[in-house]
């Protein structure tokens, strides 16, 4: 890496006095709280814009934590800097959705728009320039984010209106904007109730009132006044709701592990951290309905004996972190969070934390330790997090989506919620689907639509009348089906049997103008940018992928290379610390099955669909 | 009630629980499996991979070094699969650095060497290329760091975090970025390093490095030498590196008391002692210049000198200050001395101050 601290060509900026006392009392106001030096470390970037030697010291000795920490901490995540950027940061995505909407090359006409390579700031320091992991905002990709404020469906003029718009000083202020993409209602919608985003686009996300007046909070007052946690889990169990992060593990078994245990304190945590490529769900519930995550939290608390929930937030959705502290806020003033809830001794508080651009920290025991203060690293399974987790003590962590859909499980009771869906895959679900079809969108629906009908219905069809030649399911580590399996339903076990899978329930639809080597590199940029480093087969693994897969997709492949990208994708998948290692080879080897020929044309130097740089 | 047992390669073995398959196989002498960054006395991170054996019924391979044991594993440390795996986790260690054996100062005593040896496993020709850029620095007197070497086992940063609890260096960056840091990402001399050299000693490879021992010999052309440390009275075992009759480097001996630990003094103050400037013989003052004398010569004017200011001026007219780099018997005997011989208590240490 090249970032040494130390040799930073820009002499680190001058803080004024006022500066340094800003950051003083954020230190001071975080000393006591435990995994501070994240939110210490985000709260002063935020107030002086960047974090140079001089302020990592002072927050180091200011918080008693090792300047060694600090740095490696620091380092670990994307969205720190130590390094003064200009006012504005254009992060511009750079994730397979983006890319095969056509993302490359409308950087590269950012990059000449702006006069500036990557990673670098303009001259007027008005505008950084850097490439990002997905945005969580796929269904207006190309797309990237402006400080905080989302930017989709680019197009050249688009890009130049932007960058007009900045420069003459109208800046968007993402408080003020209803959503950061679309509209929930401005959708085809599905015949079917909706359970998780009935209120989206219907209440004012930020009244408490609207979501009460819904019927919000009956249910957590169902629970702690006339349940035991025992029912609480049972019912939970009987609605057989799967994990909705991507595992798919039975939510109710989960909650029924840490249950029992004897401990003083115990965690809920949701999962937030959406960084799934293609994944935009949480996003939808939480900036349109965010009470129904609190009481979701809440009821879990109650069911497992956690009194603290936190919510991991993904840096990114600046959004959803302001309506959720709008709403704790509001519940914390309306009683339905704190102590004492509904007359009874149950007391449950939520805390936000966000990530900092860090797609590991959303698998849970990343994401554990991150909120700890420390760097993503994964930790071994076992212990389970449901055992030794938040501070080594029993956390459950649920998706958004699962934890949302508890309310109305209690509500209206587990057994009406199974009759929703599939056997397989019980309830409703939030499919998002994406890519090269007329609408990009997400839609509610129970479990066991099929992907020809998510395609036709819900996303208008293919777009400019292309043929569908691959969808990726699930998200960007899971497998690649074709045209054979647009009428299997779109669940757990159906899909993993046609080599797909439901993950997060987003589907990328490719049609025929994508090469499936580009694609695989896509993928493989993505994985080499996000791999932790902690082990070496994904460290070095990723890389080695890319590395080879680029060639190939320059025309440089050489007679062995596939047999070297099966060999060291089966080492990533035996030898792997964490899934991220072991499934980064999936999509390539779901492509090699496919179109093992379009590979074989590479390395042979041609690339048929005229896209990769083999000439 | 007896232990609980696995099967480890076909053998049944008992174990205590807690303990992890590492531990069992190697307290059960089945040495076939390899580690690289598994450090005794440090947690275990299960970052390296190499110590990968396949467990029947798990998903994926296991690291023998980080996994504990549970009644009944079926495990099977040495077959294709598990071969396939670490062989290729050796190729990638090897193409991710600039692993040049012939010029190495780890040839030998590398650990990534004996693993490359020992599955005949060689450079690949996807390794990075012999002129790539790393990391490298050689700003102070003592350590050089060589990241051209470094598999990233993460040994130094416990060594200094968990051994030596200095709490120097730590893992910094993302993914294949990734590379030991100290604060700010500065070089030791501007860092919190109090160069224990600990981290040195507790490289698998040739990444760090004593800079005074580079080019001084080979693994094979040293003797070693096992002394206490002459600096201070805590008696730290030391293991000098000696060639020649030079003493090349010092390394911290596994044994009590420091257990492999070493102070800034006890592994790079040893200069001294091949140093033209030492001072071999006592020196005496005689017509104002002072002059090689014996033993015997310096005592007996040390001891005659003592006796003539006893009986003019008392003995209370006399102090004795006394050095931590003795031990504490030597310490005892020099005050029993002051007290009992020269009949003051007029006695004190530098330790003191
Ligand atoms: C690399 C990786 C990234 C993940 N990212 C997310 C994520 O962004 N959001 C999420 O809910 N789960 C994510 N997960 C899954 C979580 O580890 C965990 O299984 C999930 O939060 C559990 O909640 P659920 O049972 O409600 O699905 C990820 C897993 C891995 C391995
Ligand atoms: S670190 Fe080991 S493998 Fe690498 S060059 Fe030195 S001796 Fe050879
Ligand atoms: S020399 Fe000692 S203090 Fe310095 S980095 Fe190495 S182990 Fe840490
Ligand atoms: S410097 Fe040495 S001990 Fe430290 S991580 Fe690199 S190889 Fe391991
Ligand atoms: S926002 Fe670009 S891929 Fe998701
Ligand atoms: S020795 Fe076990 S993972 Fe490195």
């Amino acid at each position: 890496m090249s970032g040494h601290c130390h040799g930073i060509s820009v002499p680190p900026p001058e803080f004024t006095p006022e500066q340094w006392a800003k950051i003083d009392s954020i230190i001071e106001c975080y000393k006591d709280v435990p995994g501070n030096l994240m939110p210490v470390l985000q709260a002063v970037q935020e107030a002086v814009g960047c974090l140079p030697p001089a302020v990592q010291d002072r927050i180091a000795q200011g918080l008693n934590v090792p300047g060694s920490d600090v740095f490696g901490v620091m380092s670990f995540y994307s969205m720190y800097t130590w390094r003064p950027k200009g006012k504005y940061v254009i992060r511009f995505c750079e994730s397979p959705p983006c890319h095969v909407s056509g993302s490359d090359n409308l950087l590269e006409f950012m990059k000449a728009e702006l006069g500036v390579p990557l990673n670098h700031t303009t001259k007027d320091k008005l505008f950084t320039l850097e490439t990002t992991a997905c945005l969580g905002v796929c269904e207006v990709a190309p797309a990237m984010q402006i400080n905080e404020v989302v930017h989709g469906n680019l197009t050249k003029d688009k890009i130049r209106q932007i960058l007009a718009d900045y420069r003459a000083g109208k800046a968007p202020d993402y408080k003020t904007l209803p959503y950061s993409t679309n509209d929930f209602r401005s959708y085809k919608q599905s015949p079917a109730e909706l359970v998780l985003l009935s209120n989206v686009g219907v209440i004012d996300p930020e009244k408490v009132d609207d979501y009460v007046a819904k019927g919000g909070y009956e249910a957590l007052k169902k629970a702690v006044t006339t349940m035991t946690p025992e029912q609480v889990v049972e019912e939970v169990k009987t609605a057989g709701i799967r994990g909705r992060g991507g595992a798919g593990f039975p939510a109710g078994l989960k909650w029924s592990f840490t249950r029992p245990l004897d401990v003083p304190q115990k965690y809920v945590i949701c999962n937030l951290d959406e960084g799934e490529p293609g994944t935009i769900k949480d996003r939808y519930i939480v900036e349109g309905d965010p009470h129904k995550v609190l009481e979701g939290m809440a009821i879990a608390g109650f069911a497992v004996g956690a009194t603290k929930g936190f919510i991991y937030c993904r840096g990114e959705y600046y959004l959803c972190k302001h309506r959720l502290n709008t709403a704790i806020e509001q519940a914390k003033a309306k009683g339905y969070l704190g102590s004492n809830l509904f007359g009874t001794t149950f007391a449950f508080d939520i805390e936000v934390r966000s990530g900092f651009g860090c797609y590991i920290c959303g698998e849970e025991t990343a994401l554990i330790e991150s909120i700890e203060g420390k760097r993503g690293y994964p930790r071994a399974k076992p212990p389970f997090p449901g055992v030794e987790g938040l501070w080594r003590k029993p956390t459950i962590v649920n998706n958004v989506e699962t934890l949302a859909s508890v309310p109305a499980i209690i509500a209206k009771g587990g057994e009406w919620y199974k009759g929703l869906g599939t056997p397989d895959t019980t309830g409703t679900k939030i499919y998002q689907v994406i890519g090269h079809v007329k609408t990009p969108q997400i839609v509610e629906v129970p479990v066991g639509i099929t992907l020809r009908e998510l395609i036709d219905t819900y996303g208008g069809g293919m777009k400019n009348g292309k043929k569908f030649k691959m969808c990726q399911t699930g998200g960007a580590s899971a497998g690649i089906v074709t045209a054979e399996a647009l009428d299997v339903p779109i669940e757990f076990g159906a899909m993993s049997k046609v080599g797909g899978a439901l993950g997060s329930g987003t589907m990328l639809v490719m049609d025929e103008s994508v090469c499936a080597v580009d694609f695989a590199r896509s993928v493989a940029v993505f994985f080499a940018h996000e791999s932790c480093g902690q082990c070496t087969p994904c460290r070095e693994g990723t890389v080695q992928l890319l590395r080879t897969l680029t060639r190939i997709w320059e025309g440089q492949g050489r007679p062995g290379d596939l047999e070297f990208l099966e060999r060291l994708g089966q080492t990533m998948m035996d030898a792997s610390f964490c899934p991220l290692g072991q499934t980064a080879p999936a999509p390539l080897f779901s492509l090699l099955k496919h179109f093992r020929p379009e590979f074989e044309d590479h390395v042979s130097g041609k690339c048929t669909h005229g896209v990769c740089r083999t000439t | 009630m007896s232990n609980p047992t696995v099967t480890i390669d076909g053998r049944a073995v008992e174990f205590q629980p807690g303990q992890t398959i590492l531990d069992i196989a190697r307290s059960a002498g089945i040495f076939t499996i390899p580690t690289l960054c598994y450090m005794q006395g440090t947690n275990p991170t299960g970052s390296c991979r190499v110590c990968v054996v396949e467990v029947e019924g798990w998903r994926t391979l296991v690291t023998a070094c980080s996994t504990a044991a549970t009644p009944n594993m079926v495990i099977h440390t040495e077959n294709p699969k598990v071969e396939a795996a670490r062989k290729n986790i050796i190729e990638l260690l090897l193409a991710s650095g600039n692993h040049n054996c012939l010029i190495c100062e780890a040839n030998g005593e590398c650990e990534l060497q004996a693993l490359a040896y020992r599955y005949q496993v060689a450079t690949p020709i996807y390794a990075n290329p012999p002129g790539a850029k790393y990391y490298y620095e050689d700003n102070n007197s003592m350590i050089v760091r060589d990241f051209s070497k470094c598999v990233m086992c993460g040994r130094c940063v416990r060594a200094c975090n968990e051994r030596q609890v200095n709490l120097a260096i730590q893992i910094g960056y993302r993914g294949h970025h990734n590379k030991i840091v100290g604060k700010c990402d500065y070089p030791y001399i501007d860092s919190d390093c109090v160069f224990c050299g600990s981290c040195v000693q507790a490289c698998p490879v040739g990444a760090l490095l004593d800079k005074n021992a580079i080019g001084q010999g080979r693994p094979w052309e040293r003797r070693t030498v096992r002394t206490t440390c002459p600096y201070c009275g805590v008696g730290c075992q030391i293991d000098l590196h000696v060639k020649g009759g030079r003493i090349i480097k010092a390394m911290g001996a596994r044994a009590i008391p420091n257990e492999g630990r070493l102070c800034v003094k006890g592994r790079f103050g040893l200069g001294f002692v091949d140093h033209p400037e030492r001072l071999q013989t006592p020196m005496v003052k005689k017509n104002g210049r002072l002059q090689e004398a014996t033993w015997d010569e310096a005592l007996d004017l040390v001891a005659s000198k003592l006796k003539e200011i006893k009986d003019q001026h008392g003995p209370k007219t006399i102090g004795g200050w006394c050095s931590a780099r003795i031990t504490n018997e030597e310490n005892y005997v020099f005050q029993k001395f002051m007290r009992a011989v020269v009949g003051t208590n007029n006695v004190d240490h530098c330790a003191r101050l």
